[in-house]
């Protein structure tokens, strides 16, 4: 019988030392460590995010996907800027740098855009490393255009199928959206040739989240996402604050969870009367702690970083 | 596995959740084994399992790149053990050690497998939808040799090799002592002499 961990201790020990360092950046820099529940009575509506449902004295819970819609009611209550380190769920999601249960830091930032939310980013990255660290950033526009010469702005979806099925020998592109196509490609061809820590910003509007649309750009959300060696580690956003503009989301990520024959998601009234009472001007980001650490560690699976796996 | 159970027949089908090294699929009409399985998820966006799969008729390895969450149909595909008896020229014939049962394979599905076929061995048979689509030859056979130069006498020590032909028709490379009619141990996998056997 296997009893033993999967992550060596001195791994053990290094999740340690960078928990430590968290708490300690965001100490000294005026945020507020906060603690909110694993299980809330609704979840994600984001159609490519499922959850896992739990039964508790009779009642239908959600493990959450991440902290998101609780921090927010906390900063619509006043907390100024706040982080979190805790666990997230994400049903299905199982492979080298999948589990369904994951650590999860999370940090909102209350009068920070998105641009200077990745340099924070830099500076606790920087921190947490053993050794000098290098960013670059490149709007998902440029990616597209530098790694596969493809102008996603005036691409139409039958060339971007055509694009699919000669990169991705084996894919059946028509059965892809056109979100879905970028996907695809993003995923199979572009994040194997990504190396360092890279900045991935002003993606698509189609795939905003919960990002606002850029002031300067309709056709882009104020989102990035940070990737190490095409490994993504972090996701964050110039924060949607409009409690209209998010109800009519959570109502377009229904009809797209109809349209895949997937369960639809009752809106979280509470987070929409949240923003409705008021939400500043804010941006937040979720970082992969699991990920991060096989990175600052220079391991390839999570089997490595994981204390035990089923 | 998700059922979709047609009257009279065994329609069923596998998540990509499910998806594992071995699991049988049915991939554009041909029956296919899974290599190896990979879940892609760049962001928050799509995810996709990559898969590498053997076409069992073919023996062909292929990519195939699905959506996560898409149900692929099952192929019914057993392996199961058999004993081989003979060959009547068009067709290898074997039989279920337990019921008897016959099966007949032609030289698509047993490939390569001739080579290292000999009555009363036991073998490993492929059946697709009940008729043989495969032959695993056992890891290890011991033949006869029908033909090879002649030996040297007492060179048993110098390491060099000769070609010899066996009593199935595989030529394996042998030592140089070794003569007409004396068997040898050979490992299908690699087709490699690995010891003479004393008879």
């Amino acid at each position: 019988m296997s009893w033993q961990p999967r992550a060596e201790l001195s791994v053990i020990r290094e999740r340690a030392r960078v928990y430590r360092q968290i708490r300690t950046f965001f100490n000294t820099r005026g945020c507020l460590e906060v603690d909110t529940p694993l299980l809330m009575p609704t979840t994600n509506s984001d159609v490519n995010i499922a959850s896992s449902e739990v039964l508790i004295a009779d009642r239908r819970l959600y493990l959450q996907t991440s902290p998101e819609f609780a921090m927010k009611r906390l900063l619509a209550a006043g907390s100024g800027s706040i982080f979190q380190i805790g666990h997230a769920f994400r049903e299905g999601e199982r492979g080298r740098l999948h589990n369904p249960e994951f650590s999860l830091l999370e940090w909102y930032r209350i009068g920070y855009g998105y641009r200077q939310l990745m340099d924070e980013m830099e500076l606790l990255i920087t921190s947490l490393s053993l050794r000098q660290c290098e960013f670059s950033r490149v709007s998902y526009r440029a990616l597209f255009r530098q790694a596969l010469n493809l102008g996603i702005d005036e691409i139409t979806l039958d060339e971007l199928r055509a694009e699919c099925a000669r990169l991705v020998p084996g894919s059946e592109p028509a059965a892809l959206d056109f979100d879905q196509c970028l996907d695809l490609l993003l995923g199979m061809v572009i994040a194997p040739t990504m190396r360092g820590y890279q900045f991935v910003y002003d993606y698509p509007v189609s795939q905003a989240a919960l990002a606002r649309v850029s002031a300067h750009d309709a056709s882009v959300a104020e989102r990035f996402e940070l990737f190490f060696d095409g490994i993504e580690l972090a996701n964050g956003f110039s924060e949607l604050t409009d409690a209209a503009q998010q109800r009519a989301r959570f109502e377009a990520d229904n009809r797209a969870r109809e349209r895949s024959g997937l369960p639809c998601h009752a809106i979280d009234e509470q987070l929409l009367a949240a923003l409705q009472a008021g939400l500043e001007d804010c941006a937040g980001v979720a970082l992969g702690l699991d990920r991060l650490l096989m990175v600052l560690l220079d391991l390839d699976s999570l089997d490595q970083v994981l204390t035990f796996r089923d | 596995m998700i059922g979709v159970f047609l009257s009279g027949t065994t329609m069923a089908s596998y998540s990509t959740n499910e998806f594992r090294g071995g699991l049988k699929i049915m991939i554009d009409g041909d029956p296919c084994s899974i290599i190896e399985n990979e879940f892609v998820k760049p962001g928050k966006g799509q995810a996709f399992n990559r898969v590498k799969i053997r076409n069992l008729k073919t023996g062909r390895v292929l990519d195939k790149t699905f959506k996560s969450g898409e149900s692929v149909e099952a192929a019914d595909v057993i392996d199961t053990g058999m004993q081989y008896l003979y060959n009547d020229g068009e067709f290898w014939h074997f039989m279920d050690p337990e019921t008897y049962e016959q099966q007949a394979a032609d030289a698509n599905a047993v490939g390569d497998a001739h080579l290292w076929l000999k009555a009363q061995d036991n073998c490993e048979v492929t059946l697709y939808n009940g008729s043989p689509i495969g032959v695993t030859p056992p890891n290890f056979v011991e033949l006869d040799i029908t033909d090879t130069d002649p030996g040297l006498k007492g060179d048993t020590a110098q390491g060099g090799t000769k070609p010899a032909t066996l009593e199935t028709g595989a030529v394996v490379k042998v030592p140089l002592f070794l003569e007409i009619g004396e068997q040898v141990r050979v490992d299908t996998r690699s087709g490699e002499y690995m010891s003479r056997v004393k008879k």
